[in-house]
């Protein structure tokens, strides 16, 4: 290093100047890219398989829609990830928001709009206090998140099942199912990927331009250090629990929307397919780390694997296998990124984290404290 | 009258005594290095004066005037900062973003109320900072993890330059860096005294210490034993003052 005591004035152009490349560099930084030509490979091969029943209209269109749900779920996902937390009870309480509101909207006579707005407060509401009670376990009672959440799990599916009999609600107003499950926005784009669209753009602005986006990033990145400066963590982690159960619950409305019935027992790999999705799109588990849109393209990876391997004629029990190994894949190419990070500055890394569960020793320990 | 007077400062953790009754005096616009054994008390005391830590008993006054800190954040509204020995960044975030962590510059009118941050702002001002302290920090917009020792230290020190108004403590800068980067931010510390703030440098490098302090103050025990002139002193008389071997020849 070169007489590091005074910055020249090259020093400052040269500060100035990396900072206009800073779109561009913020671009290729994500992850995402390389899963999105993953993707267009997936697609490509598809199209040149099966080119009259792959790329068509409809196909798509059925892409998208059994990726909207997910998606919606994925936003929240995407937030507790990059916190190194996890949530597991989106599915369950996807059913649970969907069940009470489905509850709530039968007695009050399923038909109209009123009572449809009254089932999407009910189901987000629902959604949120599932969230809170996630949030204060993982915060304040300081549980691991991967434990509170396997818990709220079965608890949140357990009371769904508890509230109708474990017997399906089918009772939902006919408006919602019309416009919501199958209603399409200029005749084409169908109105549940609009929802769900406009959700994930909402998410990513909040992730990537506010204040809270980016202390999203700080606590996941180095909690200790977020405490030192003041920021207060636990109402952050609080407020991202609350997000992932308020987007489950919103999930459960659009699903009842679309299904016409609750799903009660048709969610236990919903949340380990969301999770995937999100980690496949470049969010790590070890925190600090994520976008929206990588994980809305993650997500998309299952459901376009399983349309095409149908179209070609494949067993579609396949796409399991494949995800497997794209999940593994990613999960593998983060941990030596955060490997050469490391190596390239020489800086002991906190240690390493997985849904509050810790899961090495620091480099400090390995060599023996002082 | 100095700029931080802390008298008779007492904390024990069980049946440990870590400060017995310590004072400490920071001078503005000056270097004052805290030095001692393991054990002696530093840690403790720096944490009690930045906040971290409550004291049991003894009193600090901050120009004159009787503060109490529960918490850092009390310290920092004094102007008080620490560079921590672990310099507490975030790895993932770019340098601007840990310079303002906790206090971004929000935009004007109802975007700034929904939490929008007005990052021309922030930079304007970081390169600023940076510029100020002859920082060596290249990219402002790279994340910090990816970054060498010493430009990670030059973070944190800006930082906290940054933000205080009033004194900066200094908690071991030097232990895990290389000559370079060791003289770099030598000269960080001598440019945040000469902006007029009191330096406390906490180390256990003597040579370091007579380099860059102005007065050395020396713990053991968990007592002040020695106010030094760093001018007219020497490795040995540092030395003999921590070790207590100057006590034992006086005697």
């Amino acid at each position: 290093m070169s007489a590091p005591m005074k910055t020249s004035s090259q020093d400052i152009q040269d500060m100035i100047k990396s900072e206009q490349v800073t779109i561009i560099q913020r671009i290729t930084r994500v992850q995402a890219l390389q899963i999105v030509l993953v993707l267009l490979a997936i697609s490509a091969v598809f199209s040149i398989m099966a080119p009259d029943a792959f790329l068509t209209v409809f196909n798509l269109r059925s892409i998208m829609m059994n990726t909207a749900i997910f998606a919606v779920l994925g936003v929240g996902a995407t937030f507790v990830i990059i916190t190194a937390g996890i949530d597991l009870s989106i599915g369950s309480v996807l059913v649970f928001s969907s069940v009470v509101s489905a509850m709530v909207m039968g007695n009050l006579g399923a038909t109209g709009w009123t009572t449809s707005i009254i089932g999407l407060v009910v189901a987000i509401a629902s959604g949120a206090a599932w969230g809170w009670l996630n949030g204060f376990l993982v915060a304040k009672a300081k549980v691991p998140a991967f434990i509170v959440t396997l818990g709220t799990m079965g608890a949140a599916l357990g009371l769904a099942q508890v509230l109708t009999g474990g017997i399906d609600l089918y009772e939902i107003p006919t408006v919602m199912v019309d416009t919501i499950g199958f209603g399409n926005l200029f005749g084409e784009i169908p109105n549940l990927v609009v929802l769900a669209a406009v959700v994930c753009v909402i998410g990513a602005i909040i992730l990537h331009r506010t204040r809270f986006g980016l202390t999203t990033y700080a606590v996941g990145s180095n909690p200790e250090a977020c405490r030192r400066v003041g920021v207060k963590v636990d109402r952050q982690l609080i407020w991202i629990y609350i997000i992932s159960g308020s987007t489950a619950g919103l999930a459960g409305w659009m699903s009842i929307a679309f299904f016409q019935q609750t799903t009660i027992g048709g969610n236990s790999m919903t949340p380990l397919t969301v999770i995937a999705g999100v980690v496949i799109g470049g969010t790590s588990l070890f925190g600090g780390i994520g976008t929206i849109f990588g994980s809305v393209i993650g997500l998309l990876i299952p459901v376009v694997l399983q349309s095409g391997f149908i179209i070609i004629g494949v067993e579609s029990y396949w796409q399991g296998v494949v995800i497997g190994i794209f999940l593994i894949g990613a999960v593998y190419i983060d941990g030596r990124r955060r490997e050469r990070a490391i190596r390239g500055s020489g800086r002991k890394p906190r240690r390493p984290q997985v849904g509050g569960a810790q899961v090495g020793p620091t480099e400090k320990e390995k060599e023996g404290t002082e | 009258m100095a700029l931080l007077e802390a008298r008779g400062i007492v904390r024990t953790y069980g049946s440990v005594v870590a400060l017995d009754g310590a004072d400490f005096d920071v001078e503005a616009g000056q270097v004052t290095a805290l030095i001692g054994d393991n054990g002696a008390g530093k840690s403790t005391l720096v944490k009690i004066l930045s906040g971290t830590e409550n004291s049991e008993g003894g009193e600090v006054r901050l120009e004159g005037e009787w503060v109490n800190f529960n918490n850092p954040a009390a310290a920092r509204s004094h102007g008080i900062e620490t560079v921590f020995q672990d310099l507490a960044l975030c790895p993932h975030l770019d340098p601007i973003e840990n310079l303002y962590l906790n206090r971004e510059i929000k935009r004007s009118g109802l975007l700034g109320l929904l939490g929008f941050m007005d990052r021309k702002a922030m930079r304007d001002r970081s390169v600023e900072v940076f510029t100020d302290l002859g920082a060596t920090v290249r990219k402002l917009n790279e994340p910090v993890g990816t970054m060498s020792g010493g430009q990670k230290q030059s973070v944190a020190v800006a930082r906290s330059a940054a933000w205080a108004s009033k004194i900066i403590f200094f908690d071991e800068p030097t232990a895990a860096l290389g000559v370079v980067q060791t003289a770099n931010v030598l000269d960080l510390i001598r440019r945040v005294r000469d902006k007029g703030i009191g330096v406390v440098l906490i180390s256990h490098s003597m040579p370091e210490v007579l380099e860059v302090a102005d007065t050395v103050q020396v713990l053991r025990r968990g007592r002040r034993v020695a106010t030094i002139n760093a001018a007219d002193s020497s490795i040995e008389e540092l030395v003999g003052a921590m070790t207590g071997k100057l006590d034992e020849e006086a005697a």
